[in-house]
């Protein structure tokens, strides 16, 4: 337990250090102050496009960090290490999604104030919102560590990585912008169940790819 | 029992080569192996097999006590001060800042406690890699070309670190393409298995 506690920790002081917490804060605020200039100042028009644009940038600040998930790890030889200590890859898959869940969640959470208001969005969708992205966490960054195993092994990776990962994330991107949609009440339960879904299968799935970069 | 790893029968495939087959030996507390050879005789791949990161294409691995492994990547957080990225693997092994004090004294880290690992030279990053291993308490040492990169002082502590930790009942697997000056060390010459 201590030593999965450390390891957590390490991958929480490796995407927070060095001023990497804001990478991912930063693009998402990027693009919601992009999405005003594009489709002009409009106030009922982008309240009503900014929930969705929301969970694109939420969905592609997921991304972002895949590059430094698991490649850096397998290149310095720390996957091999652990491997030798006898962890299983799923348990090292788990904590890695974790720690990417804490790491660009809690982050995208707070910036997520300041996007909805430059998007326009009333403080009933600001919640609808928020609580969504909150539930899709965990499953985006199941998806990310999952693509970032497996592409750990190629240059460009990430690129790839985007592309495994965009469609599987499409589930998550209609529930979650469906709670917006004051129709959609089941949203969040559809929501929340892809969630789960790709949460559970995500360490394993990882946890497979992992195995993997070693042969 | 004083067995600590067997090799049964095993082979190797990396690619579409056969590295070696029908490999057996048996390492006991106390014992050392070098395995000798030239560059891509199956070393590596024997020591990778050994520690449970590569799969035999035949024959069986079996270790009975923990293992503590050194290949060429350190896996030292480069951001680090050495210290620190020691540390975490003292967490991760579950043992206290002492037996990493100590393993540091081995290997004469202890004046580099603050460097941060990107700022060390090859030699003193494999000492690194050396403390790490002393300070894990691991019965089965297995060590890929731990000198490379060492000046003679740190070799000769590598040897020392090696005779201590035979004493105390552990065993070492060494891969290397020159003999370190360990005593009464049984030889495994690759080059001949091809």
């Amino acid at each position: 337990m201590t030593a999965l506690l450390a390891l957590f920790w390490r991958d929480l002081r490796r995407a927070w250090g060095s001023g990497a917490l804001w990478l991912p804060v930063l693009f998402f605020l990027l693009v919601a102050t992009a999405f005003p200039f594009a489709v002009g100042p409009d106030a009922p028009l982008l309240s009503r496009a900014g929930g969705g644009m929301v969970w694109v940038a939420a969905l592609l600040a997921a991304l972002l960090p895949i590059d430094r998930l698991v490649r850096p790890d397998k290149d310095a030889g720390v996957l091999d290490q652990l491997a030798v200590r006898g962890f299983a890859d799923e348990v090292i898959a788990a904590v890695k999604i974790g720690a990417h869940a804490i790491g660009f969640g809690l982050p995208l959470l707070i910036a997520l104030l300041p996007a909805a208001a430059l998007l326009a969005q009333d403080a009933a969708r600001v919640e609808t919102l928020a609580a969504g992205i909150a539930i899709a966490v965990p499953a985006l960054a199941s998806l990310a560590v999952l693509s970032a195993a497996l592409t750990a092994n190629h240059k460009g990776g990430s690129a790839i990585g985007g592309l495994l990962v965009l469609p599987l994330a499409v589930p998550l991107l209609i529930f979650g912008a469906g709670m917006l949609d004051p129709s959609g009440r089941g949203a969040v339960k559809l929501l929340a169940a892809t969630s789960l879904l790709l949460t559970v299968i995500g360490p394993f799935a990882a946890g497979a790819a992992l195995r993997g970069l070693r042969e | 029992m004083t067995e600590l790893l067997r090799l049964d029968d095993v082979a190797c495939i990396r690619g579409d080569r056969l590295l070696f087959e029908g490999l057996s030996l048996a390492l006991n507390r106390g014992e050392a192996l070098w395995l000798r050879g030239p560059n891509g005789a199956g070393k590596s791949s024997l020591i990778r097999l050994a520690a449970g990161l590569l799969r035999p294409a035949a024959g069986t691995a079996l270790r009975r006590e923990r293992v503590a492994l050194i290949d060429e990547a350190a896996a030292l957080d480069a951001e680090l001060p050495l210290r620190r990225a020691l540390d975490f693997w003292a967490r991760v092994d579950t043992v206290d800042g002492h037996s990493v004090d100590r393993a540091m004294d081995v290997m004469a880290l202890a004046p580099l406690a603050e460097v941060p690992v990107a700022m060390l030279s090859t030699g003193q990053r494999k000492r690194a890699a050396m403390v790490r291993v002393i300070a894990s308490g691991a019965p089965i040492w297995l060590l890929d070309e731990p000198a490379n990169g060492m000046d003679e002082a740190a070799q000769a502590r590598l040897v020392a670190a090696i005779a201590r930790h035979r004493a105390n009942g552990g065993a070492v697997m060494l891969a290397s393409h020159f003999a370190l000056g360990v005593p009464d060390l049984a030889e495994l010459d690759m080059g001949a298995l091809a």
